[in-house]
């Protein structure tokens, strides 16, 4: 038990050397462009997202909300060793799926947005289940048939979307709005948060956060993912099947990607599905936040809040002479240096080693 | 007859970009690296060639405007993948996580660069480059509409790197090493072979190759940058996969999938195809289920390399 705890904090600790380290590359790179500029823009990144009080906070949970659950799509894939790369299509999937059922069943009235927000995890489900099963059974490389999924989603939701007149919006080549039922309910968030785009879909969220915390950690089913996760020879020696547990793997991953996809294109803000042939980014946002979380299902949930803070400050950049892709660049830095957790171990560990040598203690069996 | 001539050169424009950047993939692959940073590699290469052509436009001929705009691009992708090189070979990080750091990061970073210098995100220039008819070879029938006609610099180009890569990769002691290192890099390093230097070419060629891709794939095809590449780095990788890894079969892959990419984009104008009225999206799609359905069959026995995508680790056996 004690062991476990270090190791926890120790892949925190990275997170936060890995965060500071972003966050001072965005620093010098706004002072190389405009030095008179750069403290006070970088200041806003910082604290921006408190500039409209409560109003601030509420946009913040709006914009965590899809990406806390691409980011728990990915985490919980990575926990049973699997790559889901594959958000983007699952996302952009679970999307179509809330909004067909959003405009076209209308008569479903009251329980209109529960039904839509079903397909979108159905639709996500079985863009996760096609790479499931041929790596099940084909042994086909999960992250390349994701990556082909992808394209093979975003083609098929624009052309889904254009070839259907009573979905496609001609004049802004875009889907419909939805109808009115089929938005999520704002739950009484709007009264705290006055003023902001949040509504039920965060609490979706979080419920959603602590069901696979349950399942992962709480259930034997989970615990056979996990095992797989960790060593696939030692799971298929233990009579788990691990073929089953990768083709349920990848169809949890998927229907969770699917319901971000729900939650974004059903929260009543104006959000359409744009004709495009551009992949979803909500669904590449994920996998910065399963990295950044460590993908563990409430590291997930902060990465996610941090994310969308750093968005929302970021929104306020425009106001200095700095684009928003600033914030994109410290996240990538972020990601990039949450790779080098071993370093960080290895750093920790030469710490400890002084400070036994020191105290003239010898703590032998404790380098784990 | 020219129907068929305009598909071909429209095929060349999407197959060349497409094999460079997956003989380049190949290269970090086959020295152990997994380098999935090739699509944020190209638009690196891409922005700083496409700027560079930006801001000569017009000073010199156009020919020798794209041949340092294609060495600054090289440049520029081997210097970017040092940063997947040193992640992946010193830190032994994940290397997937670090290539899609590495994705994330150029595209932010092509448009905030280009917003600083010019205040918008195209990067515009204009394309003086496009050879009408090669002398002399132009008026060869058949081959010369084909590949001499209506050309750029970067076809012959792509066609010599493919040459070059399948001599390098078989018939040099360089080429023996770099597979040896992707295959087994313990024995690799037994025999005396620095491995790490190895992997550090690997990356760095598949860097360079990459950031040419980019600026070969939008060069022909646009007239401005606007920090993306449509995909064609993931594409890339489907294709070194199609082609298991060995240069001639990444060379078919990579007309199989331009000319799928070539039909869709110019199908209105064929008229046998204009006919058969298939909606423009069925061939979008095409080139990826067709490569889901051949991986299907040919994933049971891959010819990946097998240390692929693990750190190297010389305490292990």
């Amino acid at each position: 038990m004690k062991r476990k705890n270090k190791g926890n904090y120790v892949g925190v600790l990275s997170s936060v050397f890995a965060i500071v380290i972003g966050l001072f590359v965005g620093l010098v790179v706004l002072i190389l462009c405009n030095p008179a500029q750069a403290f006070p823009g970088f200041f806003t990144i910082l604290t921006g997202a408190f500039t409209h009080g409560m109003k601030g906070v509420g946009q913040v949970f709006y914009y965590a909300t899809p990406i806390i659950l691409t980011g728990l799509s990915v985490g919980f894939a990575f926990k049973t060793g699997v790559f889901n790369i594959g958000t983007p299509g699952q996302f952009i999937m679970g999307a179509f799926g809330a909004v067909y059922v959003g405009i076209m069943w209308e008569q479903l009235g009251s329980a209109h947005w529960i039904a839509a927000l079903l397909a979108s995890i159905v639709m996500g489900a079985v863009w996760g289940l096609i790479p499931g099963l041929l790596k099940a059974y084909f042994n086909v490389n999960v992250v390349i048939s994701c990556i082909m999924m992808n394209y093979i989603g975003m083609y098929l939701v624009n052309w889904s979307v254009r070839g259907n007149k009573a979905l496609f919006n001609t004049l802004r080549n875009e889907s419909k709005n939805v109808a009115a039922t089929a938005v999520i309910p704002k739950m009484g968030l709007d009264k705290v948060f006055a003023g902001s785009s949040v509504n039920g879909g965060i609490l979706i969220a979080v419920a959603v956060v602590i069901l696979i915390y349950v399942l992962l950690n709480k259930t034997a089913f989970g615990y056979e993912l996990k095992a797989v996760g960790f060593n696939q020879d030692a799971g298929k020696y233990a009579g788990i099947n691990e073929k089953r547990n990768v083709v349920a793997a990848m169809v949890i991953a998927g229907a969770i990607a699917g319901l971000a996809g729900g939650l974004l294109y059903l929260a009543g803000t104006g959000k359409h599905i744009e004709i495009k042939d551009v992949l979803a980014s909500e669904g590449f946002t994920g996998i910065s936040v399963a990295l950044l979380g460590l993908s563990h299902p409430i590291g997930v949930l902060f990465s996610g809040l941090f994310i969308a803070y750093l968005t929302a400050g970021g929104f306020y950049l425009q106001l200095f002479e700095f684009s928003t892709e600033i914030i994109d660049i410290i996240v990538a830095v972020i990601i990039y240096f949450s790779a080098f957790a071993l370093i960080v171990r290895s750093i920790l560990a030469k710490l400890r080693e002084r400070k036994a040598k020191g105290g003239e203690k010898s703590e032998g069996g404790d380098q784990a | 007859m020219s129907v068929i001539y305009f598909i071909f050169q429209q095929t060349m424009l999407f197959t060349i970009p497409l094999m460079i950047v997956a003989l380049g993939g190949m290269f970090s692959e086959r020295s152990g690296v997994v380098n999935i940073a090739l699509e944020g590699i190209m638009i690196m290469g891409a922005f700083t060639g496409i700027l560079f052509l930006n801001l000569t436009g017009g000073s010199m001929s156009g020919q020798l405007q794209l041949i340092l705009a294609i060495l600054i691009a090289m440049v520029t992708g081997g210097v970017f993948s040092l940063t997947h090189a040193y992640a992946a070979i010193n830190m032994k990080a994940d290397q997937t996580i670090s290539g899609t750091a590495l994705n994330m990061f150029a595209p932010a970073f092509a448009i905030f660069v280009a917003r600083v210098i010019q205040g918008v995100q195209q990067v515009q220039f204009n394309n003086t480059f496009r050879i009408d008819s090669v002398p002399v070879l132009g008026k060869i029938p058949v081959l010369g509409p084909m590949l001499f006609q209506n050309a750029y610099i970067t076809t012959y180009l792509g066609i010599i790197i493919l040459l070059v890569s399948a001599l390098v990769l078989y018939r040099t002691r360089f080429g023996l090493r770099l597979r040896a290192c992707g295959e087994h890099p313990q024995a690799a390093d037994a025999a005396g072979i620095n491995v790490y230097r190895m992997q550090y070419a690997g990356v760095v060629i598949s860097g360079a190759l990459a950031g040419l891709g980019g600026l070969v794939f939008v060069v022909p095809t646009s007239t401005n940058f606007n920090a993306d590449v449509a995909g064609y780095g993931f594409l890339a990788i489907a294709v070194l996969i199609f082609g298991q890894w060995k240069p001639w079969k990444i060379l078919g892959a990579s007309l199989f999938f331009g000319l799928m990419k070539a039909v869709a984009a110019a199908y209105s104008g064929i008229p046998f195809l204009a006919s058969m009225g298939i909606p423009s999206y069925l061939y979008k799609m095409v080139p990826y289920i067709a490569t889901m359905v051949v991986l299907m069959f040919t994933s049971k026995n891959s010819q990946a390399p097998r240390a692929s995508g693990i750190p190297f680790d010389k305490g292990q056996r």
